[in-house]
């Protein structure tokens, strides 16, 4: 069996290998991100409703693990509604706008050193590139719609993406001059050494407002204002029904995962394992079951990752949304100083090569 | 030195980081929702439900149509009609209750001085029209000949307060 399939793959032309394999690669990464999204979201419910001293959803299926298909199922048989109002191409091109800057951005995160689609020189400025692109999609929406709840939305989610994108690059700037690269592999491997080692304790603060603007960029609580239910109904995306609504959901979904791997990758370490330096070499790096569970691997990267998602979803649980013009306080007067600040401090640290981590350059 | 605090705590997002650790510790609180068609949340004698017409033990029926509960009906909801019967007492021929337009107040229950009429626990009915929701005398008598135990069990309960 394995054989044909190999004999056909050979005979193909060389582009055409290279050219399946890249989509088979791509699929393997969207795939796992569209369940992880529809599991996040049964995920929030979840964890929402057991802060609220409720169960959450439990119907569908056992312990209600089958309800996010049972909600796909649901959208996708709902009819898209255009309103008259509308312009009907932009008003269909914002969510494949708004859902391409989300996957796109996958194609240069690394899994593990040689897990990576493609492992380009600036994937980090690639990342702050593409990301940055998401906030198109939310205005073409708002702007569409021809609706004044998502006109505003739109304008409130545009206002908010460009001032907390600034403290976010400064937090980048912070991480790429400790690590001396632009490429997440190197990245993730300059923190090698012990959980010490990793950037979170040199750049802590950068951690908190990478991690704080992330909530901003992705629109969600608290600074979730865009969609303000209570003010705005659901700000840009009130028009959008079924299938189009649920892809503005994907997307919001899939950069959070991404906001938390990003995390995850430049501050936690990624796929390093937190057990280097405590536990014997032997231990990590030889074969069996056990080097493969405590050793470097994927599953220390998604677990810190799930850690980061899980802390999305207790901010929302726990935090009532900022009023507009603190966010715009928090960004420009507290984050973007922090940034400056500490790119100064961390520069210092670096001159001085201050141990463990700056000393080997 | 009192704005310094400030400073440092918003700084440190102490206030924030407190509000975590207090939804945090209701995250792994027991659970107070009610499973409902499995499990069903206690109910009080005085739950007052859909309707019922009771009769005495003997099998005559309660109610002598002195129409209190006509009067008292603040929805006007009940319907009745009376007459002579050949025994001489004076009885209903129509005792229709409008479940569209009761509020379940309880005031007829009340009202009613043989304590013919009353609420019990029953909640789970339902009607695909609305004509089903006019419930008529033979209906309510028959809901309390079905559950005349349980309402006089709860009477019985409910008597001192009374």
């Amino acid at each position: 069996m394995i054989d044909t399939l190999l004999s056909i793959y050979q005979s193909w032309p060389e582009w055409f290998q290279f050219l399946s394999f890249t989509v088979v690669k791509i699929l393997a990464i969207v795939v796992p991100i569209s369940l992880g999204v529809a599991y996040l979201t049964l995920a929030e419910r979840k964890v929402i409703g057991f802060v609220q001293v409720r169960i959450g959803p439990n119907r569908v299926g056992p312990r209600g693990l089958l309800q996010p298909i049972a909600d796909a199922v649901k959208l996708m048989f709902k009819e898209i509604i255009i309103p008259t109002g509308a312009n009907r191409y932009l008003f269909l091109l914002a969510p494949v706008l708004t859902l391409g800057p989300a996957l796109v951005a996958w194609a240069v995160v690394p899994f593990t050193d040689s897990m990576v689609l493609s492992n380009i020189d600036a994937s980090l400025l690639f990342i702050l590139a593409i990301t940055s692109l998401g906030v198109y999609g939310v205005i073409i929406a708002g702007w569409a719609s021809n609706s004044k709840y998502a006109f505003l939305g739109a304008l409130r989610s545009s206002a908010q993406i460009v001032s907390y994108e600034i403290a976010m690059g400064f937090a980048l700037v912070c991480v790429l001059m400790a690590a001396g690269s632009l490429n997440l592999v190197e990245i993730v491997e300059a923190q090698q050494g012990s959980v010490l080692h990793w950037f979170w304790i040199p750049l802590l603060p950068m951690f908190v407002v990478y991690f704080l603007s992330g909530l901003a960029e992705t629109n969600r609580a608290p600074f979730d204002v865009a969609e303000g239910e209570s003010e705005i109904v659901a700000g840009f995306h009130v028009e959008y029904s079924g299938m189009a609504f649920s892809i503005f959901f994907l997307a919001e979904y899939a950069n959070m995962m991404l906001i938390s791997l990003l995390t995850a990758l430049m501050f936690l370490g990624g796929w390093l394992s937190p057990f280097e330096w405590i536990l014997s070499d032997e231990l990590l790096n030889g074969s069996g079951v056990v080097s493969l569970l405590l050793g470097d691997g994927i599953h220390w990267l998604l677990l810190k990752t799930c850690f980061f998602l899980f802390l999305f979803l207790w901010f929302r649980a726990t935090f009532p949304r900022y009023r507009y013009d603190q966010i715009m306080r928090l960004g420009w007067k507290v984050f973007i100083p922090i940034t400056i600040v500490w790119i100064l401090v961390l520069g210092g640290l670096i001159l001085a090569g201050v141990p463990p981590w700056f000393d080997a350059a | 030195m009192k704005s310094m605090l400030r400073i440092f705590n918003s700084l440190f997002l102490w206030e924030l980081l407190k509000g975590l650790k207090l939804t945090g510790r209701y995250l792994f609180k027991r659970k107070f929702t009610v499973q409902y068609p499995e499990e069903k949340a206690p109910m009080s004698p005085r739950f007052r439900g859909l309707h019922a017409l009771r009769r005495y033990p003997n099998g005559e029926e309660r109610c002598i149509a002195c129409k209190l509960c006509e009067a008292v009906c603040p929805a006007l909801a009940i319907t009745i009609d009376s007459e002579e019967r050949e025994d001489g007492t004076r009885r209903t021929t129509q005792y229709d209750i409008d479940l569209s337009k009761c509020i379940f107040c309880g005031l007829c229950e009340e009202s009613c001085p043989v304590d013919s009429i009353v609420e019990t626990r029953i909640y789970e009915y339902h009607a695909e029209e609305r004509g089903d929701l006019l419930y008529t005398k033979e209906q309510l008598l028959a809901i309390g000949d079905k559950h005349e135990k349980q309402i006089a069990e709860d009477r019985a309960q409910q008597a001192p307060y009374r």
